[in-house]
């Protein structure tokens, strides 16, 4: 790889005394040119988008220009800044199209009645670019990839697609669909944007909020998806955790000065820190009070705290959901073991959220920690009453909790049942051998 | 998504005096925040003059402690970054964008190791 990395350095005096090279850099593979691209291409689909104001043409005219890199680096070497090359040469292709819209359009109104149009307004590349402006239309994409009027799977794929930058081959693998139907999907999404003429913006006032909670969401989702894969025989898929939190630390490079953002950044950094830990040699999962913590990442825990402080210094009111879960998740970087951990404050933190974000699952969380905190029997209390919670029925998690306070408050027979139910619910083939695990080894009363 | 570890060598005998020229400090800075804004940055720093070097030396069940300078050491650690990225490529892309960064004069050696997970 050190040969390719630097064909584009200009050339140098030659030092053998002999006669000087000349000044052609060696040429670049097609692999080389290729790593430019993926590190470039978010923020030339979100350059283009802005003047084309459609994400899936300014997604074509981003491989144009790919193309045109693959014709012409290997000839002439890699440029000396790449990445403004390929925005320049996408941005030219795009200005072209526009032009020719509008003289399409002029066309047309001088056919149909009197020449009245406006002049062609065209925004020229600056170049170089204005990080800032960037960065602006950046986050435009972010806004428009996980738009609403999208469904949360159309989302969750425009988003590694535009902005992760995962091919369809890789987020098809990623989220266990089939390649067309990913294909489709982002197809359609491309295409709803344009039908219902999402613009290309950053939303402002009253709208500002929600938006930015869809925004959240669908990098938690993705985020989710791979942590605790809900379906096939891998417990944990990392790549997607990692795909979702480069997002959130790209989003809290956008939007410093929002809480949320650094909060969900903060949860994300924290929750994968433990993932050496939550698997074993076999690949099973292993609960949080299993886990050897000197297989947590303390560079990544170091990371989850400072984004922490940063959402508490952007704060402008109370903490939101994702602070509020991120410092759950720090009690537990915090704690050297899961006794020792700060379970009342962790109780008081569920209930700060609870009030926030009311939710059964919340509940349910609270409910372990309230375990832990004053005893098995005050949240079998809590647990109980979430039994007949509509929204909980196929969820295996309830079973699984319950099945565990009651296997420490000695009901054996009750508690094997919980685990077995919980063990038929599940979707995922790990969790279920545990689940199944559990129930089997259960000892006699005394535990 | 692999992290590495690229360890900046320089050559501190040559490197010119008076550090850096405040237009390479300023390409340096905007390529951080690129690598930092890009979501690939975890950690970076620059390391103290490597005079200040402490050497700690275990061999043969003996504990050595030698303070620097050290004369015989060409090429020094001068910083480091922790990255993480898609794959070996990006990490060296970046790595080479950051050498660039060098005025023409330095002599950099960057190293480019994949930590191992687990």
């Amino acid at each position: 790889m050190a040969v390719t990395a630097h064909p584009a350095e200009p050339p140098r005096p030659d030092r053998s005394g002999g006669i000087p090279p000349a000044p052609t850099p060696a040429p670049a593979p097609a692999h080389a040119v290729e790593t430019v691209f993926r590190i470039e291409s978010p923020r030339l689909i979100a350059g283009v988008a802005r003047i084309v104001r459609d994400v899936g043409i300014a997604e074509e005219l981003a491989q144009d220009a790919l193309v045109a890199a693959l014709e012409q680096w290997p000839r002439t070497g890699v440029p000396d800044n790449p990445g403004a090359w390929l925005m320049t040469t996408a941005k030219r292709r795009a200005i072209d199209l526009v032009r020719r819209r509008e003289r399409y359009a002029r066309k047309l109104e001088e056919m149909g009645r009197d020449l009245e149009a406006a002049p062609p307004h065209v925004d020229e590349p600056a170049e170089p670019a204005d990080p800032d402006d960037i960065d602006d239309d950046l986050l435009r994409l972010v806004f428009t990839a996980c738009h609403p009027v999208l469904s949360a799977e159309a989302r969750i794929a425009l988003t590694l697609r535009l902005l992760g930058g995962l091919t369809t081959t890789e987020i098809a693998r990623a989220m266990l669909a089939p390649e067309s139907t990913v294909a489709q999907r982002i197809v359609r999404a491309k295409r709803t944007l344009a039908a219902k003429g999402v613009p290309f913006e950053v939303p402002y006032g009253a709208e500002r909020e929600a938006r930015l909670g869809s925004v959240l969401e669908v990098i938690y989702l993705i985020f989710n998806e791979g942590y605790a894969a809900t379906a096939g025989d891998d417990w944990l898929r990392p790549s997607l955790c990692e795909d979702a939190l480069r997002l959130a630390r790209v989003l809290a490079g956008l939007m410093p000065k929002e809480p949320e953002v650094h909060g969900l950044a903060a949860l994300l950094e924290l929750q994968t820190s433990r993932a050496a830990a939550r698997t074993g040699p076999a690949g099973e999962p292993v609960l949080l009070a299993d886990q050897d913590r000197r297989h947590w990442n303390r560079l990544l825990i170091g990371r989850g705290f400072a984004a922490l402080a940063r959402a508490h210094s952007a704060a402008r009111g109370a903490a939101g959901p994702y602070a509020l879960q991120a410092a759950i998740a720090a009690c537990h970087a915090n704690a050297t073991s899961y006794e020792d951990t700060d379970w009342p404050r962790i109780v008081a933190l569920y209930e700060l959220l609870a009030a926030r974000a009311p939710s059964p699952v919340i509940e349910l969380n609270r409910a372990v920690a309230v375990s832990m905190a004053s005893g098995p029997a005050q949240a079998l209390h809590l647990v109980d009453a979430l039994v007949e919670e509509p929204s909980l029925k196929g969820y295996h998690l309830l079973p699984s909790v319950r099945g565990d306070l009651l296997l420490r408050l000695g009901r054996v027979a009750e508690a094997r049942e919980e685990f077995e139910r919980a063990a038929e619910l599940t979707r995922n083939e790990r969790e279920r051998e545990l689940l199944l695990g559990r129930a089997a080894g259960i000892s006699p009363p005394g535990v | 998504m692999p992290r590495f570890l690229t360890l900046i060598r320089v050559d501190e005998k040559n490197s010119p005096e008076g550090g850096p020229s405040p237009e390479m400090g300023r390409r340096m800075g905007e390529l951080l925040e690129e690598i930092t804004k890009a979501g690939v940055m975890l950690d970076t720093a620059g390391l103290t003059p490597s005079a200040q070097t402490t050497q700690v030396h275990f061999k043969g069940g003996e504990l050595s402690v030698t303070d620097g300078p050290f004369t015989e050491a060409k090429e020094v650690v001068g910083g480091y970054c922790i990255t993480q990225c898609k794959d070996r490529a990006e990490a060296v892309e970046w790595t080479s964008r950051f050498l660039k960064t060098h005025d023409e004069h330095w002599t950099v050696t960057a190293e480019v190791r994949e930590i191992a997970e687990g």
